[in-house]
């Protein structure tokens, strides 16, 4: 099974290698993977997407936890979170009619063009990742050129997000 | 192509051992490489040396492989064995060495939980391997042996790790060889940039003060006849790095000797004054270049390396072709034919004669045995005939630019990394590669202990190596540093126990002589070279004793300390 | 006050109580060399091999229990602690690592003698650190004290690059640490310890598997007193040996792949199984699934990620070992398990170690050990290699004192106990230190006899020497059909010339009848000492227990009748 995990780390260099490796030295799958700094330059959110059974996922945040640099991790995957994936696809359209049949699954999915060439577009979507894998089937037949796909980023719902403690200086 | 049904996966890595052509390897075993040792047992084809220490065995193969030419190979166990080649498997890396690296690792059912003799090595080794391995299915077992041996020597040569799981070893698979190989992301297609080769030619023949600089990619690439006959025919000065020792042989007149920090005064003045280097396989190193800001500040730089990482990295060039030193080398030579137009450089050579005459590499024989005239009395003896392994410090130094050789493949020192223990086992691959060749151990009181271990291995191999050692007492080099930048203040750096190696030697059973007065020297070198078998020369020298010239770390190339 | 960052590494070393650092100089640590010459608190030790300095630092850290020492320079110097770091941190020993850096404009060039040695040490440190600013070195070093010494030990590498090293900078008064992301848990939770005490009073054949965390703890009088309490016998891991004195009468002894048998009988039958600050590691459990099938599993343990790891759990509590077993020892009333002890002792007395001697020769090397044993239990420390002769240790010598084995489980690293003896000895000059070793162990790091001999330690060296690989060896007789591959080492030097040749003092042991009065002679002699003992390549290590077998299906040595 899949597990979003939210995980504050120092913004420091050399903490994603600290992570990869621990992901490939103990034999974890990484699904997904998004870092970004926070409010405070200090620190970066990652957000993970793991899969394995429990006691790997256990294994897998307890792991994590014992990293020095790693400052609080929350398993959010029972909790109600928004959970959203970006891509941009570069589809072929030859013609108009083409260019229509796109246009129109695009606003199905309240995605958006960003892009026009010669014979090819640019779609750019976010959503949850059953949305994502959606969008991608449905523009495949007209031929992918290109595409590209960010990691899950997600946060719970309500005032429970897990904030990371406060500094004590 | 190959094709053996249903074998053990011990027994797929020696039968791609053997496809590789591999006929001598090192190591030492443990229980999780158990598997494999057991199928060498009935295997013939392949010598397996078994050293005292894994730290050894990788040494060995880096040695054999520098003076082969052909990759080297190591196998060690699981845990301590795999974190014990990582000092080998670092100095093959910077030294650029072709090297395939075989660990163990615990059953798959136990990856990851920190079982018995458990380490990650190829997460310790990805900053110091061209790539590592980890076997997790024995489907893909040949095809990572064979991309292993393909990526060691292709391109850039350097280390590479396979790990490979017991239970992997243990199961049973077709072997097919050669397999695909399954490497997109890596291409070693010659890109020689044409008009880049013509620009670089044009700055030669218009240079007025032109200056080759060589180094161990020659070496890498087997092109030092094709260099040594372009530096005849451009008739220009050749300085190396100390990994391009023997690309030009030390007697020619040409040479110019070595560069840097402990590079010859004349070599150092020919590259602040040149207004061109062409440099070929070289990576202009801090111990290369000294300053970096004052380093050849009236030189163009044409530079000719395989890794187009290298080029621009240190020192901004005019010219770069990336490719092949050899093949680089020969279209240099084929264009050449077709010019007419190079500039005199008569007074160049005129110039960088004059500096050979005033500043000469030289020393005071006292009534105390130098070190400079203990390789002279070998070169009185060798005639340049003869293999030879340095350890770090400075004995590497003064062999590096006293001892005389004809090739690169004669001298093996570790350079990049200055790996201290490097010598010894070195020379024991020197030796087997060349059982019928002199080959000398270069080494100091302190290099020498950390692999001392190592002199069983000699003995039971009955290798004729011969030992010597400058000893004086001391960490030298450090020594040195201390004494000429921290006030003569010794921390730490003068052994207060100074164990008898001659007597060490007789414990292993290896012949052993202490040389005290300058007097001896010319005849212990030769009882120690005519002897049959191997032989440890103690040779006393001052811990006073530095090596000049010495540019200062940080400093310009023409101030040096002589 | 303002010094060089140098100057202010060695105030924080003194200020953790550091009085001794095992290193080699070069280039790059040289300001801290200069830094070194002149403070007068700490002793450097010069070794031979960057290697042995990290082993030394494990033996005097686990001497002392607090962080050991080592300093080594950039490139291969840093490259040479990596054996030992990973050593250590298999072993969860405290240990502060310090290298050399080239200097910050070179970092990534390959520069002379650089390596990424802070990339290279993450799978096997608990925390590493590039200092790239000066200012932030005696902040840095302070993390690297906390963390290498607080919850579950462990080695922490500190690489200081030449120049920040030589950079003046304001040593702060306060060094307080506080880091974010590491809060180590010390107390148990009371609703954990209930299950722990209902648990309790229900088994009826309860055992103690006691770890190499109660080392650190060091809980030893409290397991004694929980023992009592619950009335269970004790096993020890490897690393817990000595924590439980062996002659005492609820001592089973190690358990395991090479455990005594009565240790493996009662891990097998028992039907509550109390775990110390063990981390159920696959030589002592063998076939996990056959592993103490009957039994309810409580795991007491400072890392919550050992929790569940190897062995399913029934009850965990995360803490530190000594504060929960103090809690334990109020909130337990006096069991009597006289029938299950009864049961266990009978064990003891129908396979006595001295049954598992092995094959007949000349000089057994289980007799050896448990003479040396009797000799000096009560004042020594005894450091081991890796091999038979580390198992015959663990097996025969009956540990009495608290943290008087010194040896390598985890990473089971050939060439560890010589230098770990000399660190032992530099933390305790009045000890009598013994280093059990094996031929091929010795050889890994024998260079050290100068550093020994150079500081004057009277370090006894028990060597047995067979000529060969022989733990190796036992594999392949058992499982590769007596096909012996690459365990030769008939070419030995002669270990006492070679010894003497260091100014080393020397014995010879080879037949049983001189093993007496030779071994009381050498331990007596003074300075340091090799005692070699010439044993048969063909002594074996019993019991073991096979591949994917349970411990009760241990294979033991059947005398020829």
């Amino acid at each position: 099974m899949k597990h979003t995990l939210s995980v504050l780390v120092e913004n420091k260099p050399g903490v994603l290698t600290r992570i990869a490796g621990l992901f490939a030295r103990r034999g974890y799958n990484i699904s997904s993977l998004a870092v970004g700094e926070t409010d405070d330059p200090d620190v970066s959110r990652m957000t993970i997407v793991v899969s394995g059974d429990e006691v790997v996922i256990e294994q897998v945040c307890k792991q994590l936890n014992k990293l020095v640099d790693v400052i609080k991790l929350t398993d959010i995957t029972d909790k109600e979170f928004i959970g959203r994936e970006m891509i941009f696809i570069k589809v072929n359209c030859p013609d108009a009619k083409a260019r229509m049949e796109i246009m129109q699954f695009v606003d199905i999915f309240r995605a958006r063009v960003v892009d026009i060439g010669k014979d090819t577009m640019i779609i750019e979507a976010t959503g949850e990742a059953a949305k994502i894998d959606a969008i991608e089937d449905t523009l495949r037949p007209f031929g992918i050129r290109d595409f590209v796909r960010t990691g899950q980023i997600a946060m719970v719902r309500g005032a429970k997000n897990p904030k990371h403690p406060k500094k004590s200086n | 192509m190959t094709k053996i049904e249903n074998i053990r996966g011990a027994q797929i890595v020696v039968e791609a051992l053997k496809e590789e052509g591999v006929d001598t390897m090192f190591g030492y075993p443990g229980g999780a490489n158990m598997v494999i040792y057991d199928a060498l047992y009935d295997e013939k084809a392949i010598n397996h040396i078994l050293t005292r220490h894994e730290q050894a065995a990788i040494h060995a193969a880096d040695g054999y492989a520098r003076t082969t030419g052909k990759p080297g190979v190591v196998m060690a166990t699981s845990g301590p064995g795999g974190t014990n080649l990582v000092t080998g498997l670092a100095n093959a890396y910077m030294d650029s060495v072709p090297l395939v690296a075989i660990t163990a690792q615990v059953g798959r059912s136990l990856l990851g939980k920190d079982s018995f003799q458990e380490a990650d090595i190829v997460g310790i080794t990805i900053p110091i391997t061209k790539y590592s391995y980890l076997v997790k299915d024995i489907k893909d077992l040949a095809r990572i042996i064979h991309e292993a041996f393909y990526l060691a020597t292709t391109g850039r040569p350097g280390p590479v790790l396979v790990d490979i799981p017991k239970d992997v070893t243990q199961e049973l698979a077709d072997f097919v060889y050669p397999p695909e190989m399954d490497l997109p992301g890596y291409s070693i297609e010659s890109k020689i940039d044409m008009a880049e080769v013509d620009a670089a030619m044009d700055m030669i023949c218009s240079a007025k003060r032109p200056l080759m600089f060589v180094g161990g990619g020659v070496r890498n690439a087997g092109a030092s006849e094709d260099v040594l006959a372009l530096v005849e025919k451009l008739n220009v000065p050749v300085s190396w790095s100390l990994m391009g020792k023997g690309v030009i042989p030390d007697d020619h007149e040409l040479n110019l000797g070595m560069v840097g920090m402990h590079g010859t005064a004349y070599a150092n003045y020919a590259f602040s004054e040149c207004d061109l280097i062409l440099g070929i396989g070289v990576r202009f190193d801090d111990r290369v270049t000294g300053k970096l800001s004052t380093f050849a500040k009236n030189a163009m730089v044409v530079h000719v390396d395989i890794d187009d990482a290298e080029i621009d990295k240190i020192v901004p060039t005019s010219a770069a072709v990336h490719g092949d030193a050899g093949e680089v080398t020969r279209l240099f030579l084929k264009k050449l034919d077709e010019r007419e137009d190079r500039e005199d450089i008569t007074e160049w050579h005129d110039r960088v004669e004059d500096w050979k005459e005033t500043h000469p590499l030289a020393y005071d024989q006292t009534d105390i045995i130098k070190p400079q005239y203990v390789l002279e009395a070998i070169n009185r003896q060798t005639k340049g005939d003869c293999y030879a392994s340095t350890e770090v410090g400075q004995n590497q130094m003064w062999s590096a630019q006293w001892l005389q050789v004809k090739t690169p493949e004669q001298f093996v020192t570790s350079g990049g990394l200055g790996t201290m223990g490097f010598g010894l086992p070195a020379a024991i691959g020197m030796q087997l590669a060349h059982p019928d060749k002199t080959v000398l151990s270069m080494s100091g009181d302190g290099s020498f202990q950390m692999n001392i271990q190592e002199l069983q291995t000699i003995k039971e191999l009955k290798l004729p190596v011969k030992i010597v050692i400058l000893n004086n007492g001391c960490l030298g080099m450090v020594r040195q540093w201390q004494d000429l930048f921290m006030d003569k203040r010794y921390a730490c750096t003068v052994f207060l126990d100074k164990p008898d190696f001659v007597r060490i030697a007789e414990a292993y059973g290896i012949k052993g002589r202490m040389v005290m007065n300058p007097d001896e020297v010319e005849d212990a070198v030769k009882e120690a070279l005519e002897y049959d078998g191997p032989f440890l020369l103690n040779i006393a020298i001052e811990s006073e004793e530095n090596v000049f010239p010495m540019v200062p770390a940080g400093g310009s190339l023409n101030n040096m300390l002589k | 006050m303002k010094m060089k960052a140098a100057e202010s590494l060695m105030k924080i070393l003194e200020d953790h109580g550091v009085d001794v650092i095992f290193g080699y100089p070069g280039g790059a640590v040289l300001p801290i060399y200069d830094a070194i010459l002149k403070n007068d608190n700490i002793k450097h030790v010069l070794v031979r091999n960057e290697q042995a300095a990290p082993h030394a630092a494990s033996g005097y850290a686990k001497m002392k229990n607090r962080p050991g020492v080592c300093l080594a320079t950039s490139g291969p110097g840093a490259t040479n602690l990596v054996t030992g770091i990973a050593t250590a941190y298999m072993d969860s020993v405290p240990m502060v690592a310090i290298t050399g850096q080239v200097s910050t404009p070179m970092i990534g060039t390959d520069a002379f003698q650089e390596v990424d040695i802070t990339g290279i040490t993450m799978p096997i440190t608990k925390h590493n650190y590039l200092v790239k600013d000066a200012k932030d070195l005696p902040r840095i070093m302070s993390e690297a004290f906390h963390v290498a010494s607080t919850g579950r030990p462990g080695p922490v590498l500190v690489d200081i690059p030449r120049d920040v090293a030589d950079t003046m900078i304001e040593h702060p008064d306060d060094l307080t640490v506080n880091i974010k992301g590491y809060k180590p848990t010390y107390k148990g939770h009371n609703s954990q310890i209930k299950k722990i005490v209902k648990a309790l009073e229900k088994a009826e054949a309860p055992l103690i598997m006691a770890g190499g965390g109660m080392q650190y703890a060091g809980a030893g009088d409290e397991l004694k007193e929980f023992a009592e309490r619950i009335d269970a016998p004790v096993v020890t891991t490897l690393n817990a040996i000595s924590i439980f004195p062996e002659t005492d009468k609820r001592a089973l002894g190690m358990l395991g792949m090479h455990g005594r048998p009565a240790a493996n009988y009662a891990v097998s039958h028992c039907d509550l199984l109390i775990s110390l600050g063990a981390r159920f590691g696959d030589r002592a459990t063998g076939s996990v699934g056959k592993f103490a099938k009957k039994a309810t599993i409580i795991h007491i343990d400072i890392d919550p990620a050992e929790i569940g790891k190897n062995v399913r759990v029934d009850v965990p509590i995360v803490g530190d070992v000594k504060i929960i077993l103090k809690d334990l020892n109020a909130a337990v009333e006096q069991r009597d398990h006289s029938e299950w002890n009864s049961k266990v002792a009978d064990w003891k007395l129908e396979h006595p170690m001295s049954d598992q001697y092995g094959n007949e020769s000349d000089l057994k090397p289980q007799k050896i050990l448990e003479l040396l044993g009797d000799l000096t239990r009560d004042r020594a420390v005894v450091t081991t290699d890796v091999g038979q002769h580390q198992m015959w240790t663990a097996l025969h010598y009956d540990f009495e004192k608290e943290r008087t084995l010194i040896t390598s489980g985890g990473l089971g690293t050939m060439g560890y106990g010589f230098p770990a003896a000399i660190g032992a000895q530099m933390a305790d000059p009045e000890k009598l230190v013994i280093c059990v070793t094996g031929d091929g162990s010795f050889q890994m790091s024998l260079p050290e006899m100068a550093t020994a001999i150079e500081h004057c330690l009277p370090i006894k060296i028990v060597l047995m020497n067979n000529s060969s690989l022989s733990l190796v060896k036992q594999l392949q007789h058992f499982q590769c059909d007596r096909r012996y591959s690459g365990i030769d080492f008939t070419a030995n030097p002669d270990f006492c010339l070679l010894a003497q040749a260091y100014g080393v003092k020397t014995f010879r042991i080879e037949k049983e009848e001189e093993m007496e009065e030779k071994l009381a002679e050498a331990l007596a002699s003074e300075g340091l000492t090799l005692i070699e003992c010439i044993v048969s390549d063909k002594e074996m290590v019993y019991p073991f227990v096979p591949g994917k077998k349970g411990l009760d299906e241990m294979v033991k040595f059947e005398k020829l009748k």
